[in-house]
């Protein structure tokens, strides 16, 4: 196990541009939430968007690992391209000639996977934890650790999504083609969507169960949540209810969609003459 | 003899095209094995299933008497297949420590290997800054890490130029002087022939012939002769005992090959006897590549 995730970090430590664009991910983390913290003042106008509630506990969580999870593109990109590098230069060939296995070759890079997802969480963990702290109105421990289930649902979502890049990387073999591929499948549930929500309404019970729709299900948009928007929202519609929790059948299909990917990976290198 | 790889009935199918045709042979410790065949005569494809890049279509083959599954024994390989595949953004160093990673070899070895092929003071330098033999002898470095039971080379002097093949064939020479056991896949035959004691001969993924080198030389060799009166030769020819057949070259001479050991002088004395005078007369073997070609005729 060690021995695996050492090998894919080793890769990871000397691809320069897996290494920028690592780096870039992480601190466009500290960035957004900087941002948050800035003050802005013209003339009349005192605006803070900190000051707004959004780093109220346990607000927070969900509100920073809803955003902060649109950065995972970055780490997208470093997973697509350090697999389909491993096609253009052949060295995955060289990899399994000089006595991994297949399957270990895919367990290494599933490693790394769960590698990012796993930092990608504690960082969401600390940064909000921090900030929290410095513009928090409750600051009680029982609150400060409440709602704590949203970054299960970000480590879930990055997984899935992480997996899904590396399937699609193996498969395809060339990057720029592969993350195509991953916006072809965007645009493809969007359709699915749309035709569900007019033509077939009996059937959206289906729309769950799409890959990136499901992994999107994990952390729903925490905007409304807000008192003030959510009032407005009951003003306009008196019957506006929704539920924000993390829901478990939502990560179940992720998880389910997590390994049907890996596995998927597998089953093709196995396959493949390389 | 101990047994190191051995191939029962491999076969190898692309769509309708039979890549390795039920190809059956051992590899035995110590020895250095060269496989000749022409290109795309199913050599790489073979290399490419016993080192579990290729999926076999049927047979089998066992390393080490399968005492172990393949990816365990190729941790005991070395192999080098057609052309050096290393990550080009890593130095050389770098790229050898993620193959001890893979293969649990301490990191002292490198600077060793590197010594070997002559690559230690460009060990920092990134892989794409090294010329095509240097990433040869890189990679035969990488190959020699783990100090292999068996080295696996296919076409390692490809595409290099000549001191590049020098430097390569010393290098290969040197490894084998030292008794390791080595599986050359070539179609350049002096190569084979300088180097390898046993071959093995593949045409259209076909064995045509398995043994060693000095059997397949078993022959007594022939006179290359010529005289300017070729009608009076031939008739000469024709009733020497020791002459199993001739046959005449594009150039005018004749190849006359022999059933037994007999001696150039004794030959040219007999001539001279019975009135014959050959302008031109060499005793010689059949060179591997000859014999080869024979074996490869379409």
């Amino acid at each position: 196990m060690k021995r695996l995730f050492l090998i894919e970090f080793h890769k990871l430590k000397n691809n320069r541009s897996a290494k920028v664009l690592s780096i870039l991910y992480f601190a466009l983390f500290f960035a957004i939430t900087l941002f948050a913290s800035i003050r802005f003042k013209f003339g009349s106008i005192d605006f803070q968007l900190a000051e707004q509630g959004i780093f109220n506990f346990p607000y927070i969580w969900h509100f920073n690992t809803y955003i902060l999870a649109l950065l995972k593109i970055f780490l997208a990109v470093v997973i697509v391209s350090m697999m389909s590098s491993e096609y253009t230069n052949r060295t995955l060939k060289q990899n399994l000639i000089d006595g991994l296995s297949k399957k270990e070759f895919i367990l290494s890079k599933f490693l790394n996977v769960v590698f990012f997802a796993f930092a990608s969480t504690a960082l969401v963990f600390i940064v909000s934890l921090i900030l929290g702290y410095s513009f928090s109105d409750f600051n009680e421990l029982s609150i400060v650790f409440s709602d704590l289930e949203y970054l299960l649902a970000y480590f879930v979502k990055l997984l899935g999504f992480f997996s899904l890049c590396l399937f699609l990387g193996l498969l395809v073999k060339r990057s720029a083609f592969a993350l195509g591929f991953l916006f072809l499948i965007w645009v493809f549930e969007g359709i699915v969507t749309l035709i569900v929500k007019f033509k077939a309404e009996g059937l959206d019970f289906i729309l769950r169960f799409l890959p990136l729709e499901s992994m999107s299900n994990l952390i729903i948009e925490p905007f409304t949540k807000m008192e003030n928007i959510k009032m407005g929202a009951q003003a306009i519609n008196p019957t506006f209810i929704k539920s924000y929790d993390v829901s478990f059948i939502s990560i179940l299909i992720v998880l389910a969609w997590t390994f049907i990917f890996i596995y998927g990976s597998f089953a093709i290198l196995k396959k493949r003459d390389l | 003899m101990n047994k190191i790889l051995e191939l029962n009935h491999l076969t190898k199918k692309f769509g309708n095209l039979t890549a390795v045709n039920d190809l059956s042979f051992t590899i035995e410790k110590g020895n250095v094995y060269g496989i000749l065949g022409p290109n795309g005569s199913g050599k790489s494809t073979t290399l490419g299933i016993v080192l579990n890049v290729v999926n076999k279509t049927s047979g089998e083959f066992k390393w080490f008497g399968n005492r172990e599954n393949t990816h365990e024994a190729l941790k005991k390989v070395g192999a080098i297949i057609e052309s050096p595949n290393f990550y080009p953004n890593m130095s050389a160093e770098d790229n050898l420590k993620l193959v001890c990673k893979i293969k649990d070899v301490p990191y002292s070895k490198i600077e060793e290997k590197l010594k070997i092929v002559d690559l230690a003071d460009r060990q920092k330098s990134k892989f794409k800054s090294f010329s095509l033999g240097m990433k040869q002898r890189l990679a035969i470095a990488s190959a020699l890490l783990n100090d292999p039971e068996i080295l696996i080379l296919d076409e390692p002097t490809n595409g290099l130029d000549p001191q590049g093949i020098h430097q390569i064939r010393q290098i290969i020479k040197n490894i084998a002087a030292e008794g390791m056991t080595i599986l050359l896949a070539s179609h350049l035959l002096d190569e084979v022939e300088k180097v390898c004691s046993h071959v093995v001969i593949i045409r259209h993924g076909k064995m045509l012939y398995a043994g060693s080198v000095d059997q397949m030389n078993a022959t007594h060799g022939f006179f290359e002769v010529a005289a300017n009166d070729s009608k009076k030769l031939e008739e000469f020819l024709n009733v020497q005992t020791y002459i199993e057949h001739f046959k005449i070259d594009d150039n005018g001479t004749y190849k006359a090959f022999l059933n037994k050991d007999f001696m150039a002088d004794e030959f040219n004395k007999i001539a001279a006897e019975s009135d014959i005078y050959f302008s031109h007369l060499i005793k010689r073997k059949e060179t591997l590549e000859e014999q080869f070609l024979e074996l490869t005729k379409p």
